[in-house]
């Protein structure tokens, strides 16, 4: 895992890239429905959370893809780590270079959506507490098409659905919060899945790998 | 004499020979008098007119739409503990008739929502959670075609869909909370006296019950050809070996 950090780190390319990506997605969409401000306050919460879930999207297919091309998946499935472990950690290195920067430069783009004020906290919440879901969901699916040659767009297509609670409960939280409305329960429920997944997950993510080094 | 001897191919494939044109049969037969029942012999409704007649296509392939996922649910479980082919094949069968299942839903409810809502579409917990087990069942459909060894695709698939209908059943309920719903309750349960007026009722079931059949029957006939298929590739690959 920790090797995996700082080869990200290093690596630099899906770091800072997923970031990027970010903050084009949210630079783009006021040029497509236009700059007025209460407009784009009432689309900020659902523009926020899906850019940052296509964000996530765009780095998972290096996941497993590059450790399973040059064998050292091989050597992690052998070594004395149940593999179960090596899929949490490689979840986890995910969330810290995609998932923990969107939470940080989020409220940034935030002002530049017009988001109001009051929602920048339950932005903030919402993502730190989602995205880690979005990254054991990813891990799942990125396992399941490591062996292919070109799993990327299928690997969308199976991972997006899989998606859709986390987005429904993480973009309520913020348009809760943006109209003065409690939180708790759509956070509660965000929070959930997010344990719920990091719970089962890793189960079907190494059940997955272990298939697909068979 | 237990269920597991059907999961030898050979015995499934003696037992469902003559069974397949039957179920045709009976489930063509039956969607047909229903059809005709339903759509010639019933009142309109008073305040649905005659559009209240798609609900003879519209109830019963909503139901196998659901259906069919849970049959592929367990027979993707079957698969993955008990290693039975026919029964991966199986799921892999059911596949395509429950998105077929899932489109007729989808369809005959936009025709009818068009003149009863006046819109073709809107984002309703239960038309939402619909699109979503579409896009479930075209990832599934997906993974099976894109991988080629036979028991890889079946093991992954299985995982696949066990974690799906997981997080099928947390978008239904994620999506009630998310919107309020403009469809109506259910119009079937068991426990209720009186469902739906008669009337509409005996035709109703009928369709449901050839419907089923249908279903029954296209899931056999595609398992059998997919267990041929396998035997092609199988006999392929000995003489390519000899």
């Amino acid at each position: 895992m920790i090797r995996d950090l700082k080869l990200a780190v290093r690596a630099g390319g899906g770091f800072g890239l997923a970031l990027a990506f970010f903050l084009i997605v949210v630079v783009l969409v006021p040029f497509g429905v236009g700059p007025e401000r209460e407009v784009l306050a009432r689309i900020a919460p659902g523009i926020l959370w899906v850019a940052a879930l296509l964000a996530a999207l765009l780095s998972l297919d290096r996941m497993f893809a590059l450790d399973h091309e040059d064998g050292s998946l091989t050597l992690l499935a052998t070594g004395p780590l149940p593999l179960e472990a090596v899929a949490l950690g490689k979840a986890l290195v995910h969330w810290a270079t995609t998932g923990l920067p969107l939470v940080v430069i989020a409220p940034l783009l935030g002002i530049l959506l017009s988001l109001p004020g009051p929602a920048v906290l339950p932005l903030l919440v919402s993502l730190a507490v989602g995205t880690p879901a979005l990254s054991m969901i990813g891990a799942f699916g990125a396992a399941l098409t490591v062996g292919l040659k070109r799993g990327g767009l299928l690997m969308s297509l199976l991972v997006l659905p899989l998606y859709v609670p986390t987005l429904v409960f993480g973009a309520e939280v913020v348009r809760r919060g943006g109209e003065g409305l409690g939180v708790a329960v759509p956070l509660a429920m965000l929070g959930g899945i997010t344990l719920g997944a990091f719970a089962v997950l890793p189960f079907a993510t190494a059940a997955a790998l272990r298939v697909n080094l068979r | 004499m237990s269920i597991w001897e059907y999961a030898n191919p050979k015995k499934f494939m003696a037992t469902t020979a003559p069974a397949v044109p039957w179920l045709f049969a009976l489930g063509i037969g039956a969607i047909v008098v229903a059809l005709v029942w339903g759509f010639f012999f019933t009142p309109a409704d008073y305040r649905q007119g005659a559009t209240v007649k798609i609900i003879y296509l519209h109830v019963p392939s909503a139901m196998l739409a659901i259906n069919a996922w849970l049959m592929m649910l367990v027979a993707s479980l079957i698969w993955l503990v008990r290693r039975h082919h026919v029964s991966a094949l199986a799921a892999k069968a059911a596949a395509p008739v429950g998105i077929t299942m899932t489109l007729i839903a989808l369809m005959t409810g936009a025709i009818w929502g068009q003149p009863m809502w006046g819109t073709w579409w809107v984002w309703d917990p239960r038309l939402t959670s619909f699109l979503i087990l579409f896009l479930f069942y075209l990832g599934y459909v997906a993974l099976w075609s894109a991988i080629e060894d036979p028991d890889t695709a079946a093991d992954l698939t299985s995982i696949l869909c066990i974690v799906g209908s997981v997080f099928a059943v947390l978008s239904r309920y994620a999506v009630n909370f998310w919107t309020q719903g403009l469809h109506q309750g259910a119009s079937l349960s068991l426990d209720a006296k009186e469902n739906v007026a008669d009337v509409f009722y005996q035709p109703l079931l009928l369709a449901i019950a050839g419907f089923i059949l249908l279903f029954l029957a296209l899931v056999l006939l595609r398992t059998r050809t997919e267990i041929r298929w396998r035997r092609v590739r199988a006999l392929d690959l000995r003489a390519r070996r000899d």
